[in-house]
């Protein structure tokens, strides 16, 4: 039987969507009539941000119901008070828990000393996957908006990290059981990237770098991507260079729109452009459809993000199973 | 890209000075245009640093100024931090032994062009060896801690970048330095790690670490007892050993790096630094850029100018995106290729129109609250910028020498 609940692990390249895909993801499994906790743990306050909620505390609130019936509950998990709640749980150290902050070891723990932070991070992640409410499961889905592609595989594979600092012990034995949950089959580490040449890049090295952690990785998903307008006959002219600016200016004459030869230019000019970045972005695409893993594509949403456009893209995103 | 998630500054934790507070709009008043020619040909420039969000184009704009500079026969040294692949590539950066190499292909006339890209915990051994006898070197450059201070923590990378452009400044071998900054969460990582992490080292728990070892016994609190038992428990004893030894042979160091950290900043107010922000033309990137201009003004370091990087522009404004989308419709439905054809180059023109409005609207916004500033745009080329020729156009753009 499974020790712990679906856990999605979203990474990415800073800014490339992940707190958006983490949240969408949120929504569509709560569209599911699931209950999922979204978590982030970065101390950045994305997830009201995008929710438009006040800063969220250290505590589990709903900030969302789905369509289903499901309900989304957002933690912001603070290394901090992970490891005060670690203390008092497991040492009953309410006095000492206090001396330690006022010694400033609390915060030397979680920022020097290293893989504790990460610990502590991932192990609240952990109790919540595993936390069963009346014989089965509080969570169907516990959801983490993690750090980007670059630190993730340090940041999940916190026994390595703390290896080097405490061979036996708590933290050790904690540190092993997350381990074990990161490599289980119920969980999944998702890659967020557009379609530009670096973040493709750090993707695909995210990949191999998961992989040779034996972390299992789930989708990747292509967000921002950009909708092309152009059929194939228009592309076929753009690039041939064909379309003739005469023709456009005839043609917009033709339909009230009296314009000039310059104007008409600056409109090949845009269809030039715009065809060149579909070309960059196919590129992109085609090095990702030889990456062993599923894609999902996101359009671009050109008027922003906000709770109705979490649903649209929760629909695109389905489950990630 | 505009959206509710980002019209709420209020919830953004920021632990340091004034934010806020962005003025009450004084109309279209503006700061001008930056001039970037005249800041590169005034030889009194000796440092210029470019800073802003992850993600806006810091990498490129200082890769294209440090081109531009040495172009026009200065003798330039660019910091990277970061480049994509094909950009380092094209720069020659691929020898990764943290020092600068020349940048061949540049169009020199007098001037020189050297490049290098940062490695942070290299620059952090070479400070520790720099400052300790070799026999503590070993001792630190081993230690667990040490390990995961110099390769991980949280504003090491700006601490580094700091540190490393106060190195090449030392040598005098350069006329003109070009920094990139690291991709941080917050543009202002920067200017606050060196302290923070000095301050960390420097904390109350550290010298009562270290008291054990050096004073006497007295001097360890009852209460410090409990704490060390109690990372006894959870840690295990080996690591509190390995801190204090961490802490001790670091110690001899704090100096140094105080002192080291303090010159860095006095020479990021000195006169001949120019500070270059970059934002992409979007709310959350221009709000950074504005906490910048604001924290820069109160910290008096010399601010530039903004580049707002990546703007769309358009040569045929006089169609508006409305009428060009109702013209769109009626087209694309026809059966003549060359109307169809019309029509998408009118769908792409809306879209474009509708980007550029929303750009604009920002772009006024940032003028309105920061009036003195003065400010470029750059714009958003098709491609990637991944090699001189690339660096060169965006430079011309920077100067507003058009396409
Ligand atoms: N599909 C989309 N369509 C339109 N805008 C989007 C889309 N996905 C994300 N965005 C916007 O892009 C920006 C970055 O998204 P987000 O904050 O989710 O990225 P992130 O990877 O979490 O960034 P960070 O690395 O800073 O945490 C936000 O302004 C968001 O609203
Ligand atoms: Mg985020």
């Amino acid at each position: 039987m499974a020790q712990s609940t679906q856990l999605h692990v979203v990474t990415g390249k800073g800014g490339t969507g992940k707190t958006t895909v983490a949240a969408a993801l949120a929504m569509s499994l709560a569209g599911q009539g699931k209950k999922v906790l979204l978590c982030e743990v970065e101390g950045r306050q994305g997830i009201a941000q995008l929710f438009d909620v006040p800063p969220l505390p250290y505590e589990e609130r709903k900030i969302a119901v789905g369509l289903g019936g499901g309900e989304v509950y957002a933690l912001a998990i603070d290394p901090e008070a992970a490891l005060l709640e670690y203390l008092a749980m497991y040492y009953r150290l309410g006095r000492a828990g206090k001396a330690l902050d006022k010694f400033g070891i609390i915060d030397f723990a979680t920022t020097i000393a290293p893989g504790v932070r990460d610990v502590l991070l991932t192990g609240k992640v952990y109790e919540a996957a595993r936390r069963r409410t009346g014989g089965r499961f509080t969570y169907d889905a516990v959801i983490m908006d993690a750090p980007p592609t670059g630190r993730i595989t340090r940041f999940l594979n916190v026994n390595s990290e703390v290896a080097g600092l405490a061979k036996v012990g708590p933290i050790r034995r904690q540190a092993d059981s997350i381990m074990e949950m990161m490599r289980a089959p119920e969980t999944r580490v998702h890659l967020v990237t557009v379609l530009e040449e670096m973040p493709v890049q750090e993707t695909i090295d995210g990949i191999a770098e998961l992989t040779s952690e034996r972390l299992p990785v789930g989708h990747v998903i292509l967000n921002l991507v950009r909708p092309s307008v152009l059929s194939g006959v228009s592309q076929k002219a753009l690039a041939a260079g064909s379309v003739r600016p005469a023709e456009v200016a005839s043609v917009l004459a033709a339909i009230g729109l009296e314009r000039d030869v310059t104007v008409a230019e600056a409109l090949i000019a845009e269809g030039e452009a715009h065809l060149e970045r579909q070309r960059l972005q196919d590129a992109q695409r085609e090095i990702l459809d030889d990456c062993g893993r599923p894609l999902v594509e996101l359009p671009l949403l050109s008027d922003g993000i906000d709770l109705g456009a979490l649903f649209e893209l929760a629909e695109q995103l389905g489950d990630l199973r | 890209m505009t959206g509710k998630a980002q019209t709420s500054p209020s919830t953004r934790k920021g632990r340091t000075s004034p934010r806020g507070g962005t003025g009450s709009g004084t109309g279209t008043s503006s700061g001008g245009r930056l001039d970037v020619d005249a800041l590169l040909d005034d030889p009194a420039t000796r440092i210029v640093v470019c800073c802003g969000s992850g993600g806006v184009g810091k990498t490129t704009t200082a890769a294209a100024l440090a081109l531009r500079a040495a172009e026009k026969g200065r003798s330039v040294c660019v910091l990277t931090i970061d480049p994509a692949r094909r950009l380092a590539q094209s720069m020659g950066l691929t020898e990764l032994d943290n020092t600068p190499r020349p940048v061949t292909g540049a169009a020199l006339d007098g001037g020189s062009l050297d490049a290098m890209m940062l490695d942070m915990k290299r620059t952090f051994d070479e400070v520790v060896e720099q400052h300790a006898t070799p026999e503590k070197a070993a001792q630190i450059l081993t230690n667990p801690f040490y390990v995961a201070l110099s390769s991980s923590f949280a504003g090491t990378q700006e601490y580094m970048a700091m540190e490393k452009l106060g190195q090449l400044h030392a040598t005098g071998r350069w006329d003109l330095i070009v920094v990139d900054t690291p991709p941080s969460r917050s543009a202002l990582d920067f200017l606050d790690a060196p302290d923070r992490l000095s301050s960390m080292l420097d904390g109350r728990f550290i010298k009562l670490l270290l008291a054990p070892a050096k004073g006497p016994a007295r001097l360890i609190s009852a209460g410090f007892g409990i704490v060390t038992s109690a990372l006894n428990k959870i840690l295990g004893a080996q690591v509190l050993t390995d801190m204090q030894t961490f802490i001790a042979a670091f110690d001899t160091l704090f100096g140094g790096f105080r002192q080291r950290a303090e010159g860095t900043y006095a020479l990021l107010q000195a006169r001949g630094t120019a500070f270059v922000v970059v934002a992409a033309p979007e709310p959350a990137a221009m709000r950074e850029a504005s906490y910048f201009v604001e924290r820069l003004a109160g910290e008096q370091m010399p601010l530039a100018g903004l580049v707002v990087n990546r703007v769309h522009e358009t040569g045929a404004g006089g169609i508006s995106a409305v009428d060009a989308e109702s013209a769109a419709q009626r087209l694309v439905d026809g059966s003549a290729d060359d109307d169809r054809t019309a029509g998408e180059l009118l769908m792409i023109h809306a879209e474009r129109m509708r980007v550029a409005a929303r750009e604009e609207r920002l772009k006024r916004r940032f003028g309105a609250a920061h009036p003195g500033v003065p400010t470029v745009s750059v714009a958003a080329l098709a491609g990637d910028v991944h090699d001189l020729d690339g660096l060169r156009r965006i430079g011309d753009l920077l100067a507003g020498d058009g396409v």
